[in-house]
């Protein structure tokens, strides 16, 4: 098929699997990083806007390859063994950590002032104000870009081959490499990315005029 | 061609629709030379599509209309052509914010009639005098008040030596103490013979500055005379329009 | 934790990091006018042109945006090498890189041509400009006035993006870090300290773009509007 064995599209589509996997590990632990990066940027306290700031500056500012290979090269000499996985999964949350950091702080702060006023006039705690009140409709306004934030997530996995990781990249690369047919390997390869990112492209947008539509 | 004392516009039986809705139902009307023509009535009366056919804002859909020697229902009609010789001002004066209101004006004069960068700049300061603006050549829009904003739109219409003027409310947008100053540009205008039509709220203006008043009501032109028409409507429905206090 | 940190590699190898950094730049550079010029052209005629061009232009847009760079980056040049076109890496990467580029620009600068109020266009066609004078002197300054922000920030990220030109042997920053730990070992400070490199040109890039800004809009430099 296509002048590729069923073995070497099985081979891609295998690479496939594990450039899934480690989007999910990116938008899980991104998001488990990204919650208190939100809230330290839209904190009142300084401290807290200051440190979560730096965190974003320096990912924002460092290209993903090089944070992956500053994670790969930091675990082993903190002496531990991990397989590629392991780091491209750190450096994937860190990556993910700041951008949805970012992007739900803007949400967070989109939410008018006087909501949180009504909420105060409700003798509600600021914790309660902040879950019952502000949280839901911060939710609404984050779904469409959060959504449109995955397409990046799993782009930017790709970025892992530089450890070689074993994703879609590696194995796109690995099979040119034995077959020398680079546009038929290549464009196998862009077009599973498509199929996985464009849908989302698709849901963030319709998700985006629905939203301002209302 | 037209000879001088030929109408600049001419409308004949003029109609216009918008899909289903017709907004113009056979308006039949003529501007000479020097005259200026005031068009009032209620919002839907079709007094701001009549205005906007003139410089092809809006193509008619039955009728003859004639500005300046062009037939608009004749085909193809080389709309660049007509509007260099068709100015407008808008309620919401359009100026570009991006330039300054000096390069606002000379933009057309330079683009269009590739006039050189001294010889704009003359005919800027020119205009800029005519409409008492002339300290503000190097402001920006949003430095301009309201009625400041409206007078440059007219310099930046008058630097293109139109015609014919066209007035789409531009004193709708301003408080009362802002339209005065543009009404004034606009009576010095007349005085000096330009011809202008303008569709207007302000009655004791349109009186005191029009060499004709056209009411319109549905889509027709329900009366017309001089702005002492005002006073003696012949009409129950402009009487009814004057007595409301529009 | 006994790590004994090393940097002593900077003695040896900094003319090295140097030259990463200059070809990086160069990439840079020499991407972003294209960049900003194709995604110009392709925002016009999505939004003005005919069915056909509107059509070709979103399947572009569509192609690049939901596919990694790198994967573009292996196809243009492994590919190019089985055509028999001898092309080098750093061209091949420039040509990626405006190809990418131009693709995101074209959605910021469309969304900037279609905040532009209507009446603005109106008031232009009725001045007697020609559709396409009207675009250059009246749409475009003001499209790209609104959206030069997100410009700068797309322009940066396609700055780290460079990164992953190593992998078809450009030897920029990233590529040059790679040969350093190969010799030395010391991966971790090289990255560490090409991190920092990046940090600063990436500062380095906004100010630059900022200061484009400041001298290209007089109404911003005279009113001092922020951006």
């Amino acid at each position: 098929m296509l002048g590729l064995t069923i073995e070497q599209i099985a081979y891609l589509f295998r690479g496939a699997g594990w450039t899934i996997v480690l989007s999910l590990l990116g938008f899980v632990g991104g998001t488990l990083l990204g919650l208190p990066v939100a809230l330290g940027r839209a904190s009142k306290s300084r401290l807290l806007r200051f440190a979560s700031g730096v965190l974003v500056q320096l990912v924002q500012g460092i290209p993903l390859p090089v944070i992956m290979f500053v994670v790969y090269f930091g675990i082993s000499i903190a002496g531990f063994d991990v397989p590629a996985l392991v780091a491209a999964g750190v450096a994937m949350t860190l990556y993910s950590g700041a951008y949805l950091g970012e992007i739900w702080k803007g949400c967070i702060l989109a939410v008018p002032r006087t909501q949180w006023e009504a909420g105060e006039c409700l003798a509600l705690t600021k914790t309660q104000r902040f879950i019952f009140v502000i949280l839901p409709q911060a939710l609404r306004i984050a779904v469409p870009p959060t959504v449109g934030f995955l397409v990046q997530i799993v782009k930017n996995t790709s970025y892992s081959v530089v450890i070689n990781f074993f994703d879609l990249t590696y194995s796109a690369k690995v099979i040119n490499n034995a077959t020398y047919k680079p546009f038929t390997v290549f464009t196998i390869a862009a077009l599973i990315y498509f199929a996985i990112c464009f849908p989302m492209s698709l849901l963030a947008s319709r998700f985006d005029r629905r939203l301002h539509r209302s | 061609m037209t000879s001088p004392a030929a109408p600049l516009v001419r409308f004949k039986n003029v109609e216009k629709n918008f899909g289903a809705l017709q907004v113009l139902k056979g308006i039949t009307l003529d501007v000479a030379p020097g005259q200026v023509v005031a068009l009032i009535g209620r919002s839907g009366s079709g007094k701001s599509t009549a205005l906007r056919c003139v410089n092809g804002l809006e193509m008619i859909n039955g009728g003859e209309l004639e500005v300046c020697g062009r037939k608009l229902h004749a085909g193809k009609v080389d709309l660049l052509e007509l509007r260099k010789d068709v100015g407008i001002v808008f309620q919401s004066y359009n100026l570009f914010p991006h330039l300054t209101v000096e390069e606002n004006i000379t933009l057309a004069p330079r683009k269009v009639r590739r006039i050189g960068k001294a010889e704009a700049r003359d005919i800027a300061a020119e205009v800029l005098e005519e409409v008492g603006l002339s300290e503000k050549a190097q402001a920006y829009p949003e430095q301009l008040s309201g009625g400041q904003q409206q007078r440059v739109a007219i310099a930046r219409s008058l630097a293109m030596r139109p015609k014919l003027i066209l007035f789409d409310e531009v004193t709708s947008a301003l408080d009362p103490e802002l339209t005065g100053e543009v009404l004034k540009v606009i009576e010095r205008l007349a005085r000096e013979g330009m011809t202008m039509m303008l569709v207007t709220h302000e009655m004791a203006f349109a009186r005191s500055v029009a060499n004709t008043v056209v009411f319109m009501h549905q889509g027709r032109v329900w009366e017309t005379g001089p702005g002492a028409m005002l006073a003696n409507p012949v009409t129950d429905e402009l009487r009814q329009f004057v007595g409301s206090g529009l | 934790m006994g790590y004994a940190f090393d940097f002593s590699f900077l003695d040896e190898y900094w003319p090295d990091l140097l030259n990463g950094v200059w070809l990086t730049l160069g990439m840079t550079v020499a991407s972003v006018l294209p960049g900003f010029v194709l995604g110009t052209l392709c925002a016009v005629g999505r939004l003005y042109g005919p069915p056909y061009v509107q059509r070709a232009v979103t399947f572009y847009v569509e192609a690049i945006r939901n596919t990694p760079l790198i994967i573009q980056v292996f196809w243009l040049f492994f590919g190019l090498a089985v055509l028999g076109a001898k092309i080098g890496p750093f061209p091949a990467a420039v040509i990626a890189l405006v190809v990418n580029v131009g693709a995101y620009t074209a959605e910021i600068m469309r969304a900037g041509f279609r905040s532009i109020p209507k009446g603005q266009i109106e008031a232009a066609h009725c001045l007697a400009l020609t559709p396409t004078q009207a675009l250059w002197s009246v749409q475009l300054p003001q499209a790209v006035e609104r959206v030069y922000p997100a410009l700068v920030s797309q322009f940066v990220l396609m700055m780290l993006a460079t990164a992953i030109m190593s992998q078809i042997s450009a030897e920029e920053l990233t590529g040059v870090a790679y040969m350093i730990q190969s010799f030395t070992f010391r991966g971790f400070e090289v990255y560490l300290v090409i991190a920092v490199i990046y940090l600063a040109m990436a500062s380095l890039l906004r100010l630059t773009l900022m200061g484009v800004a400041h001298v290209s809009f007089p109404r911003l430099r005279r009113l001092g509007t922020p951006l």
